[in-house]
């Protein structure tokens, strides 16, 4: 069996099709996931005493259990709890909250990387801790982990094939119908793993530049 | 358990492609440090299950055809040890500069500089982030199950469509990936500890040299 030029050309746009999907399911969990991270980093460092071990073992948690296993836990558990969601909203909640255990471990380092000389300002100044928090700390926790959060974000991309699992036709998922539609797996897979190429490789050329503009944090 | 049989093949060709690729990835020779780079860039760019899947699905179109353990194993050691060839070289470049050109005053050859100075100083220092990447390999252990390998989250599933009941199998995997990875960072840290150049290390050594003096 040879390399088929009209088929690449028949499947091409399905492809795209899936990688449009591919691209829209990464940025809205990476959004969840910063909202999360931030939420959970933000609550763990104020220890406060059930919520914080609750918290650290969240984050170990899903951290030590595979995306794949957590990704068939929301999709065939949840509907037993009459929570019935579609694969694509399921598949964003599941790597959102993946990542948000990561991206909270992240921020942290953010965080105590503070120099606590910034903190007895804010309290010298009488600023509320609220205003401590909002306009001192993460402002200037975020800058030294853009490049690791970008970092994060690529990892997100590739990983979102994982949830071609759960029936979501994103890049993979199209590839994998095509193919077994088709019987032909070389062009479709082929496509699939160079598009994701074609994407990640300029991504993370550009997260080195970032490092070098902001300083390398870690 | 099939799951702990592809963690152990997996770590031993992610070790030996980390190796590989890390170490060629500081060659002198650019015929030789170019592929490492490409090596590492590709297997890096494109996701593990993509790599899975077109080991499975497309190389038989090319007439190889691996077994499912084979190809799932095949995949985790190249992307893994992509990842692992990253931490072999950090850790060798960011050596002390005085380390290597030591090794040069004494007039120890390029080979030997390698072997016996500069690697086994940077094996502590490998030894937390490789700890990370067994985690992690452990974890993607559960993709060989999307090709056919009957492995932890195989069986979870076969047991699943057998029984119905959803929630306690998925429930105890979920339990069993969680007591493992802890475990492997336990192990992790009990190597750390064993294989440090602590204090006391260096005490015994500097002894040892106070007596070579001494004894002359």
């Amino acid at each position: 069996m040879t390399w088929d030029w009209n088929f690449v050309i028949d499947i091409l746009p399905s492809l795209f099709r899936g990688l449009r999907l591919t691209l829209i399911i990464t940025f809205s969990a990476f959004g969840i996931s910063l909202l999360l991270g931030l939420i959970v980093s933000v609550f763990r460092f104020l220890k406060i005493p059930v919520l914080s071990h609750l918290l650290n073992f969240y984050v170990s948690f899903v951290r030590g259990t595979p995306l794949l296993v957590q990704a068939y836990m929301a999709f065939f558990v949840l509907p037993y709890y009459g929570i019935i969601l579609d694969p694509v909203p399921t598949a964003i909640i599941v790597l959102g909250i993946n990542y948000s255990a990561y991206i909270a471990e992240v921020f942290r380092s953010g965080i105590e990387q503070l120099p606590t000389g910034q903190w007895e300002a804010s309290r010298a100044l009488s600023l509320s801790t609220r205003r401590t928090w909002v306009r001192i700390v993460i402002p200037q926790a975020t800058r030294p982990i853009i490049p690791v959060l970008g970092n994060y974000l690529i990892q997100m991309f590739k990983d979102s094939a994982i949830l071609s699992a759960i029936t979501v036709l994103e890049l993979l998922g199209t590839g994998l119908q095509i193919g077994s539609r088709t019987f032909r797996y070389l062009e479709p897979i082929t496509i699939v793993g160079l598009l994701f190429l074609a994407v990640s490789v300029p991504s993370s050329l550009l997260v080195r530049r970032l490092e070098k503009k902001y300083g390398t944090a870690h | 358990m099939v799951t702990l049989q592809v963690t152990l093949l997996g770590i031993a060709l992610t070790v030996l492609v980390a190796f590989v690729a890390g170490l060629s990835g500081l060659s002198r020779f650019w015929f030789i440090r170019w592929p490492s780079f490409i090596f590492v860039e590709f297997f890096r760019g494109s996701g593990l299950i993509v790599q899975m899947f077109w080991l499975f699905f497309a190389l038989p179109m090319f007439g190889i055809q691996l077994s499912p353990l084979m190809a799932g194993v095949l995949a985790l050691g190249l992307n893994m040890g992509a990842y692992g060839s990253e931490i072999v070289r950090g850790t060798i470049v960011s050596r002390p500069k005085g380390q290597t050109e030591a090794a040069i005053a004494l007039g120890l050859s390029p080979t030997k500089r390698f072997w016996r100075i500069l690697i086994p100083q940077s094996i502590p220092a490998m030894l937390p982030p490789f700890g990370n990447l067994t985690v992690d390999l452990l974890k993607n252990t559960s993709l060989v199950s999307l090709v056919t390998v009957a492995d932890l989250t195989w069986g979870a599933q076969t047991v699943r469509t057998n029984t119905g009941q959803t929630v306690e199998i998925f429930l105890t995997i979920m339990v069993l990936y969680y007591m493992l990875s802890l475990l492997l960072g336990q192990l992790t840290s009990f190597l750390e500890r064993r294989f440090a150049l602590d204090r006391k290390a260096t005490g015994s050594v500097r002894k040892q040299s106070l007596f070579g003096v001494f004894a002359k």
